[in-house]
């Protein structure tokens, strides 16, 4: 969506049927991955489903959503949207250049895993992925609250990336068993880019908190801080009770288990206590926000509101 | 704190407006050299220097792809796998201390590489084949 090749619904149709230009010829074509012509200077796309193929199937007829695993899908799709527009803003920002690809990776694979929730949600109501991400207003974001949360330091930025990939690699993970094949595959290809995302977030936990005494600190102060906005995550509604019964959904609470159990693994690993701080009141699945996701929003849709159908 | 939640000027007002730039500073010093006063820590003590082999696929060799920083070497070999495998590239990455590498001295090519020169003899082409010996 905010990526070069990004446009308007037109385009997303000719990208469907075309792909991405030059890159995608070696998708369907010979020699994508794993074959004789390899190089050290080799490049390729490789084999992975796109939100483009999504697309192609919900336009189709084949992949639609109903009203109920659309909204769902929003969620998931908001959630990682939201944190992507976040994360991208450390790029030039980050501690050393290094950690500026780190972190923008991590942005673009978020951006990814919206891009196919929301363009597979937007099949239940004949909208694209960016009608959904650029048109909408605040109350209509689906988004927890946790992912709007400002970047911090360098330390709570960790402290929030700890707590959004254990979570999505629980969720993932479960996700991958649903009912809905699309959510499924979707998951599938997600879960393994969270796994690394895990690995990142816990790396640098560790560092941070066995580091300097600031750095600790930092550390510290940084989990506080997002620790109010867990709660949220996991607590089940209607919807995902409704959808988790049919074997759709993954029930939000029932992944609770496993991400205390992985925290406390990290954290403990890491010195640090999970933090005993009271948790905020929620509302972002049902449009609710904070003062933050307004300006998130302001910034990240203003070009495609000031010039709609603009492609670049 | 500016809509973004980073501080733009690092040091102002806010807890969080003074923390980016420090937070250089710590993330830096966690790791490697341990920040000896403030002034210096706001220079950014670098990170050691790693150089990145990288292999496309199996059976082929690592083959040096460039350098990078990193803290240690679990934090060098994922920030390889964040530089130089983006684009599909590897099934396999080497790091190395980049001062762990003795090279040639570039002023010494003369001595070190040109007496091979003119040495047809160290090639197998330089000989003829002896008459009836088989498999040849």
């Amino acid at each position: 969506m905010t990526t070069a090749n990004s446009g308007n619904m037109e385009h997303d149709t000719d990208f469907a049927h075309e792909g991405h230009g030059d890159i995608s010829v070696g998708v369907s074509g010979a020699g994508a991955s794993g074959d004789g012509s390899a190089s050290a200077t080799r490049i390729t796309p490789g084999n992975a489903l796109r939100p483009e193929d999504i697309a192609l199937e919900v336009r189709r007829g084949t992949a639609k959503p109903s009203e109920d695993v659309a909204e769902y899908a929003l969620r998931l799709g908001d959630d990682a949207l939201i944190l992507a527009q976040r994360l991208g803003h450390w790029i030039s920002r980050a501690p050393e250049l290094e950690e500026d690809v780190a972190l923008g990776n991590i942005a673009l694979d978020q951006l990814g895993h919206a891009r196919s929730f929301l363009t597979y949600a937007g099949g239940a109501w004949d909208k694209s992925e960016d009608d959904l991400a650029y048109f909408r207003r605040e109350h209509e974001f689906r988004s927890a609250h946790l992912f709007e949360q400002p970047n911090g330091d360098f330390a709570v930025t960790i402290a929030r990336q700890l707590v959004v990939s254990y979570y999505q690699y629980a969720l993932y993970s479960r996700l991958m068993q649903s009912a809905d094949p699309t959510l499924a595959a979707i998951a599938a290809k997600a879960v393994k880019e969270v796994d690394y995302h895990r690995d990142h977030s816990a790396q640098w936990v560790l560092r941070l908190a066995g580091g300097t005494e600031e750095s600790r600190r930092r550390m510290i102060q940084g989990l506080r801080l997002v620790w109010p906005y867990v709660e949220e995550i996991f607590e089940d509604d209607e919807l995902t009770t409704r959808l988790a019964e049919r074997g759709v959904a993954a029930l939000p609470s029932s992944l609770r288990q496993e991400f205390d159990n992985r925290i406390a693994e990290t954290l403990a690993e890491a010195g640090l206590d999970v933090p005993d701080v009271p948790q905020s009141l929620g509302g972002g699945r049902a449009g609710r926000h904070s003062e933050h996701l307004g300006y998130i929003l302001a910034e990240m849709q203003v070009l495609a509101r000031e010039y709609p159908g603009a492609s670049w | 704190m500016t809509p973004h939640g980073n501080p733009e000027f690092p040091g102002e007002s806010t807890p969080a407006g003074s923390a980016n730039e420090g937070s250089r500073a710590a993330a830096a010093s966690a790791s490697s050299t341990p920040a000896t006063s403030t002034t210096e820590s706001h220079s950014h003590s670098q990170w050691p220097l790693w150089e990145v082999f990288v292999r496309s696929s199996r059976g082929l060799s690592h083959v040096h792809a460039g350098s990078l920083h990193a803290p240690d070497a679990a934090m060098a070999l994922r920030n390889a796998r964040d530089l130089y495998t983006r684009r599909n590239e590897g099934v396999s990455i080497w790091v190395v201390p980049a001062d762990a590498i003795s090279a040639s001295d570039p002023d010494a090519k003369g001595s070190f590489f040109e007496s091979p020169q003119g040495k047809d003899y160290r090639h197998a082409t330089y000989y003829t084949k002896s008459e009836g010996v088989k498999h040849l």
